[in-house]
């Protein structure tokens, strides 16, 4: 009988991939759902003999099973997008079936963590610490390092908490780790708390993910004798995105307001509960399972530049031909990514701007493309990888309109806690507005005589508006507690550099701002 | 005791076992009730000792609990960047005159779905790459 493999992964079922599905087993085919292999602009693909077809419609069931589908990609595993990357926490992305115990053990499943747990934890920090890996989530903190400082921490009661509140637009390889491979996940949590001495787990998810969810509950049930004593949970967000912030998460996860916490004490110390808690991205946790296997960490080490150790799951979206999950060490420049790997735009238009690292991240101009990937390299532009989200945009893009979109975002997504953020936001699409329509004029109150202060010949000019902003940026920059408030300004200053016009029309640019 | 706050009753039952069980619970009563209205704020304030006050301040800092329960069918479409990188502000016109009075449209950021769309959410059914004609049968049907 033939074995055709459909992914369930949720942006193949987006696409029809149940259908699909269906029509194949009406031809008594025997279908295998697996996970995906990130090659999103062919979703739905069809897989017969190692062999792809995609994207695949109803109409092309029949051409598929005999042969004569112009639809085909040939080999998957020789397909150029698969076979020029480095497949580490991505693995077994498209060839298991993501609840199947027996796929995952038979494709170097569990052998992180048998290993793990002959150790003791102070060696298994140090493994993850001499692999390089830092945190997948955006700020990039030595893992190693987080994880001593839990280790060393007075128990007896500690936690792993993995923060799965991906909600960065233009990421997804935390949707799709956790759709396509649960196992790794969670073995990479029960390594943690082997390594820490946790024998509690927390999946924060958010509730946009209803497949993540349904997937990460049936896996934790399949496998809950092989991890014990270790045990692991699954909470759902409430649809607030500054839930992504660990200590914001960790208010919510015991139940109260998403508002951030002034850090000290950090959450190694003063977690959930206030007792010590590993946090960490999904990403990271997934990278764990193999730098903990017989040589894993010296292998990963070796991989990236500079402090960038390792693979990086970048995720293409937005306007892009070839979208989807491309894992590989640290130093491709972002226009190989952009314009080799992703093809360019979708719509066959130049590229205008290229977003890394969700909204928080900066609108990165075309004449940068030689930037290497890698966390100091995007810092040292005033950008950052973030979660390796690139979202690329194509001339039809209105910038001025993206940058009071960071704002408005930042007004509809702030917790509240601390003023640059709550109000700052705020005021930052007025004034964006306000450079967009030519500056302000006095108002009726501030001609009064009695306002002896305010100036009465004339109002305030786009160039003054510019200035404010940047003050403003400043302040939330510096002054708000979390990443939200504080990088909002990246997305906002960064398309004024780069794209004045669309702030001011062709014709008005303040010198200035044009700088 | 009314029905209500019986089932009520045993929702918080079901989950009083867990750490920081509010956000459980409150999940489950939205899905069960359709919202998180005041008569159960108060009846949560006194099933898990804290005040009102607390349960209010959690119930109205989440997006997904609502106060009032809403009939209508749910359309939520991605108006973050990726999918505006792919066009979505162009069909919210055609998605409101879709929807009319008969359907809710709701904005969400990020489905996850970034590299196919725009893309938007009805129940846990998910839909990508969205056109005017896609999104006006997506809404119709709803």
């Amino acid at each position: 009988m033939t074995i055709v493999k459909i992914s369930d992964d949720a942006l193949a079922r987006a696409g029809g991939a149940d259908k699909l599905a269906k029509a194949f087993e009406a031809k008594g085919c025997e279908v295998h759902r697996t996970s995906s292999w990130g090659m999103h602009w062919l979703e739905p693909m069809v897989e017969i003999d190692g062999k792809g077809f995609g994207p695949a419609t109803l109409d092309d069931v029949d051409a598929i099973l005999d042969g004569s589908s112009d639809k085909g990609i040939g080999v998957i595993e020789d397909f150029a997008w698969i076979a020029s990357q480095t497949r580490l926490t991505f693995a077994r992305a498209g060839k298991t079936r993501p609840l199947s115990l027996e796929d995952y053990a038979a494709n170097g499943g569990w052998k992180g963590l048998e290993r793990a747990r002959s150790m003791d934890g102070e060696q298994v920090c140090k493994e993850v610490l001499d692999s390089g890996l830092r945190g997948r989530g955006g700020a990039g903190f030595p893992t190693g390092i987080k994880w001593e400082t839990v280790r060393k921490a007075a128990g007896p009661k500690k936690y792993i908490v993995c923060n799965a509140d991906e909600g960065d637009s233009g990421t997804f390889a935390d949707r799709m780790a956790m759709e396509g491979d649960p196992f790794q996940l969670i073995e990479g949590m029960a390594i943690a708390g082997a390594a820490v001495g946790a024998d509690q787990g927390y999946i924060y998810v958010r509730s946009e993910y209803p497949d993540a969810i349904r997937k990460l509950n049936a896996a934790l049930e399949l496998c809950e004798d092989k991890i014990a004593p270790f045990k692991c949970e699954v909470r759902v967000g409430a649809g607030a995105y500054v839930c992504g912030e660990e200590t914001s998460l960790l208010n919510s996860l015991e139940g109260k307001r998403g508002e951030v916490r002034a850090k000290p004490p950090l959450p190694a110390l003063e977690g959930f509960m206030g007792k010590p808690t590993v946090v960490n991205n999904v990403l990271t946790l997934m990278a764990v399972p193999h730098i903990l296997q017989e040589g894993g960490a010296a292998d990963y080490a070796a991989k990236g530049i500079g402090r960038s150790k390792g693979t990086m799951p970048i995720q293409l979206a937005g306007n892009i031909k070839y979208g989807g999950l491309y894992e590989a060490p640290f130093g491709l420049t972002l226009g190989e990514l952009v314009n080799d790997i992703g093809g360019g735009t979708f719509t066959g238009k130049p590229v205008k701007a290229v977003q890394v690292g969700g909204p928080l991240g900066a609108y990165i101009h075309p004449d940068q493309f030689n930037l290497a990937f890698g966390y100091e390299e995007f810092a040292g532009e005033d950008a950052l990888i973030g979660h390796a989200g690139v979202t690329v945009f194509d001339d039809s893009a209105d910038m001025g309109e993206m940058a009071r979109f960071a704002m408005e975002f930042c007004a509809a997504e702030s917790c509240g806690k601390c003023t640059p953020c709550r109000i700052g936001a705020v005021r930052g699409v007025e004034v964006i507005d306000r450079i967009r329509t030519g500056g302000r004029q006095r108002d009726v109150l501030e001609l009064r005589p009695q306002m002896h202060n305010t100036t009465k010949d004339k109002g305030r000019e786009a160039a003054e508006e510019v200035g404010l902003l940047t003050d403003l940026c400043e302040t939330m920059k510096f002054g708000s507690l979390c990443a939200l408030g504080g990088f909002t300004p990246y997305p906002v200053m960064s398309a004024l550099k780069h794209w004045p016009q669309d702030f001011f029309g062709e014709s008005e640019v303040p010198a200035e701002a044009a700088e | 005791m009314s029905d209500k706050s019986q089932r009520i009753g045993e929702i918080i039952a079901a989950h009083a076992h867990r750490e920081g069980p509010l956000l459980p619970i409150l999940h489950d009563i939205q899905h069960e009730f359709g919202c998180v209205d005041a008569e159960t704020e108060v009846l949560l304030a006194k099933g898990l000792n804290l005040t009102r006050a607390d349960i209010h301040g959690v119930v109205s800092f989440y997006h997904d609990y609502t106060p009032e329960a809403d009939p209508r069918p749910v359309v939520q479409i991605c108006r973050a960047e990726a999918c505006k990188a792919n066009g979505v502000e162009r069909l919210i016109g055609a998605a409101e005159a879709a929807a009319g009075k008969r359907v809710k449209i709701s904005t969400v950021y990020c489905l996850g779905l970034c590299s196919a769309g725009p893309a938007a959410r009805t129940g846990d059914d998910l839909h990508i790459r969205l056109d005017e004609k896609a999104i006006t049968k997506l809404i119709e049907n709803a």
